[in-house]
């Protein structure tokens, strides 16, 4: 028994059906109780008074958004090389939650930048970084809509997944140099990496993995939902034609 | 080899190819640009490199559906798949004629526009050097996107939304030369870089470009 | 509701607007999610259940 054997559509919708239930509750529990933790039962930051609150939504949201696209990098290979039409439906499915976590990620990080740098807008290497995310998303999603044939809509997104990965690093880059060139030492990053404390770390944890589970869910939603419809489409063609 | 990067470079230059309409799309946004935000000499002074670089990849976009599309129609795209020279490099060929008739010309009209926009001095030499390193990869990445799209009715704004966002690190460093050469400052870093993306692009993506033709000619 | 303090409106933006998107994300995928089934399982019966 490997991880191979989901390939098979059947052996997938039978597994993740019986599984989706628990995963859900526990995503549910965990958001929530993450959420409440962080909103209400953690002190406010010296330097960012009660703002720091928003950490809960923004760590997590910029988390998956990234880790989405990852995920559909690997499905896209697996596709690719492997020919699995769940892992390239898996991908179509993970696309649009990763780009609503990118638009979440923006949308926090502009709200929280507002009081912080006073203006609703700042092109903070980070913030930028998840600008073109948000982009990529939007091309590859649309890529997806447009071609009709779904095998060829498949291939032609995977590829374009593995070539948006590698312009994805270099645009990281691109716009790290693009910003220290014309604000030198501006430094703007909300970098968490500085000495989160547990008071804070432990209801971070549980929102991140409360929203990992999410994205779990919703991800197995939509790709329950899209072998679904590729099999509708075959019953469909098969009545037309008969 | 050379028989296909002539053709195509005919095909581009005869009547009804095209070939012009970048330059003019560069000329109109250029002279557009100051009506926009003001006539003031210093302001445009100091965004005119950005001005010229994105209207520079604004005109290559133009005519990036080109490349493929009339060949796709006419079902010579097919005969290039099987024909004994690899499709990779047909793709290169292509992508090498679309920058000598759209990405040259352009490289030869900025420093005319950069008057327009008040470029300062020492900036124009840099101006020329980095549109000629980094239009090539504009092509390259364009052809890439061109391939992605070339089955689709009205792939146009879809070609947009895929490339334009694949341009910005080529935007970054070329911009960044022109400033930091107006400025007299170091440019090795950025013109380095740019150059890389335009080797990296010329020597990689034909493959991904050769890849997405052949599922569309499926 | 803890002490917000002048921070108030910023945090609760921040975390109305987020709230608001993940709420249209997940009915948007469960809606299209039921809508399928639906549609397939109609399809089905319509032909039988073979295949």
């Amino acid at each position: 028994m490997s991880l191979w054997d989901y390939a098979n559509p059947k052996l997938f919708m039978q597994t993740s059906g019986r599984v989706l239930p628990w995963i859900a509750g526990l995503a549910a529990v965990t958001l929530v109780t993450g959420v409440i933790w962080g909103f209400f039962f953690t002190p406010d930051d010296y330097r960012q008074g009660s703002t720091v609150k928003i950490i809960y939504i923004h760590v997590p949201s910029a988390m998956i958004a990234i880790n989405a696209w990852a995920m559909m990098l690997v499905a896209s290979l697996i596709w690719i090389i492997r020919r699995h039409h769940v892992s390239a439906l898996a991908a179509k499915a993970a696309a649009p939650v990763g780009m609503v976590m990118t638009m979440i990620a923006l949308a926090t990080g502009a709200i929280w930048g507002q009081p912080m740098w006073g203006t609703w807008w700042a092109w903070d290497p980070r913030l930028t970084s998840f600008l073109i995310l948000f982009l990529f998303y939007l091309g590859y999603i649309a890529l997806w809509e447009a071609v009709e044939s779904p095998d060829t809509a498949a291939d032609l997104t995977s590829v374009l997944c593995l070539v948006g990965s590698v312009f994805a690093f270099l645009s990281r880059y691109a716009v790290n140099f693009w910003n220290q060139g014309l604000h030198q030492g501006a430094s703007l990053s909300m970098d968490k990496a500085e000495h989160v404390s547990n008071v804070f770390w432990y209801p971070l944890l549980l929102c991140l993995a409360g929203f990992v589970l999410l994205f779990l869910v919703l991800v197995l939603v939509g790709t329950r939902t899209e072998i679904r419809l590729r099999r509708l489409k075959a019953l469909e063609a098969r009545e037309r034609m008969a | 080899m050379i028989a296909l990067l002539v053709r195509d470079l005919r095909l581009a230059t005869r009547a009804g190819g095209g070939f012009g309409l970048g330059l003019a799309f560069f000329l109109i946004v250029t002279v557009l640009v100051p009506f926009g935000v003001g006539p003031e000499g210093g302001t445009l002074a100091r965004i005119a490199p950005g001005i010229l670089w994105v209207g520079a990849l604004l005109a290559c976009l133009l005519s990036l559906d080109r490349i493929f599309a009339l060949d796709y129609e006419d079902g010579t795209l097919d005969l290039l798949a099987t024909a004994p020279v690899p499709l990779e490099a047909a793709v290169a060929l292509k992508a090498v004629a679309h920058w000598l008739t759209t990405g040259l010309p352009l490289v030869v009209a900025a420093p005319v526009l950069g008057v327009l926009l008040q470029l300062p001095g020492p900036a124009y030499g840099w101006l020329v050097a980095s549109l000629a390193v980094g239009t090539p990869a504009l092509s390259a990445i364009g052809a890439f996107g061109a391939a992605l799209t070339v089955g689709l009715k009205r792939g146009g704004l879809l070609l947009s939304l895929i490339v334009l966002p694949l341009y910005i690190p080529s935007l970054i460093f070329g911009a960044e030369v022109v400033i930091r050469g107006a400025d007299g400052r170091a440019v090795e870093t950025a013109l380095l870089l740019l150059a890389a993306i335009s080797v990296g692009a010329f020597a990689l993506l034909p493959f991904a470009a050769a890849a997405a033709l052949r599922v569309n000619l499926r | 509701m803890p002490d917000l303090g002048k921070y108030a409106v910023t945090v609760l933006g921040a975390y109305g607007a987020s709230l608001a998107l993940i709420a249209v994300l997940v009915l948007a995928v469960a809606w299209r999610a039921a809508r399928v089934k639906r549609a397939l399982r109609a399809q089905e019966a319509r032909m039988g259940r073979h295949g």
